[in-house]
């Protein structure tokens, strides 16, 4: 039972984070923002695309350089 | 507004991923015989429907709106996000392009060298089969879950991922190869875009948001992240054209 859990954890964890940590950590920090900025309308309009943006960004060039 | 963007976003995901199972099913129903082979095709699509089906409306009824928008809205940002990058670093050759000749190829000589059983059934073609179908059909069935039970059109996206898979089988069958031919980063590239835009959309409702425009604001997300998406394109591509060897990496 043990082994079919880690196996099912281990999957998800595959799936959702792997070779890109600091797509699923960005994510996160992305939707602390978007809580954060849910009473200014226009600046979350534009930051949370700009966040993404940013994000997308700071992937592509650390797979670059790795 | 959405759902013609919708279909077509779970349609192209599943597209893709059926192009990939449908390599390594030619391959095990060339080398190992079609029955088996088709079986455990026929048993993974079945599962991952009784999946959509048993998951896709339990979410949508059991869980608030608002708490499932932001859960989906991080998830769709993540697969985007991944998709997305990936199809970059193909398109300016810091990845190897998803090579799908060379993978019928390298199934076929691997299947070719496990010995046969003696009875009709054949283990080794149901599972590759069934593995193949399974394993790339996970990541499409979370894809009709979490852009179908938030908007409540759990229906449209099941539809969309099957008409796919329809398609792709037909095509398949008919040409009986795989179907390298298929601008398969293209489609992951467009599929990122749509997901993460998707994705800000509903994490950004989940948080309590109103976009202006409402639905629309996924069409501008859209724009705005394809913009963004070409111009990190064109600045990679001008910097990997200044270095002649291209880094492979394994697919």
């Amino acid at each position: 039972m043990g082994r079919y859990l880690k196996a099912f954890g281990r999957f998800w964890w595959e799936f959702l984070v792997g070779d890109t940590p600091e797509i699923a950590l960005g994510a996160v920090l992305v939707l602390g923002l978007a809580f954060w900025l849910d009473e200014d309308r226009i600046l979350a309009t534009i930051l949370l695309p700009a966040a993404v943006a940013a994000l997308l960004t700071a992937s592509v060039l650390r797979a670059r350089r790795g | 507004m959405s759902d013609p963007i919708l279909a077509l976003a779970v349609f192209v995901a599943c597209a893709v991923e059926a192009v990939e199972a449908l390599t390594i099913v030619l391959a095990s129903g060339v080398t190992r015989g079609w029955r088996s082979t088709l079986e455990g095709a026929a048993t993974a699509l079945a599962l991952l429907a009784a999946l959509v089906l048993a998951f896709g409306p339990a979410i949508a009824h059991l869980v608030p709106l608002g708490a499932l928008r932001t859960v989906v809205g991080v998830l769709l940002l993540i697969f985007g996000l991944q998709w997305l990058r990936k199809a970059i670093l193909r398109a300016t050759g810091y990845r190897s392009l998803h090579d799908e000749d060379a993978i019928y190829r390298r199934e076929v000589a691997e299947l070719s060298s496990i010995p046969r059983s003696r009875g009709g059934w054949d283990a080794t073609a149901f599972t590759v089969s069934f593995k193949g179908v399974f394993l790339e059909g996970m990541e499409v069935v979370v894809i009709v879950i979490t852009l179908g039970a938030p908007s409540g059109r759990l229906a449209l996206a099941a539809a969309a991922a099957g008409a796919a898979v329809l398609v792709v089988a037909v095509a398949g069958l008919a040409v009986h190869r795989q179907l390298a031919e298929v601008p398969e980063n293209a489609m992951k590239m467009a599929v990122g875009l749509l997901l993460t835009s998707f994705g800000t959309f509903w994490l950004g409702e989940g948080a309590g948001l109103s976009w202006p425009g409402k639905d629309a604001a996924i069409l501008a997300l859209l724009g705005f992240f394809s913009i963004v998406t070409f111009a990190l394109v064109r600045l990679l591509g001008s910097d990997q054209r200044a270095e002649p060897e291209i880094r492979e990496e394994a697919a």
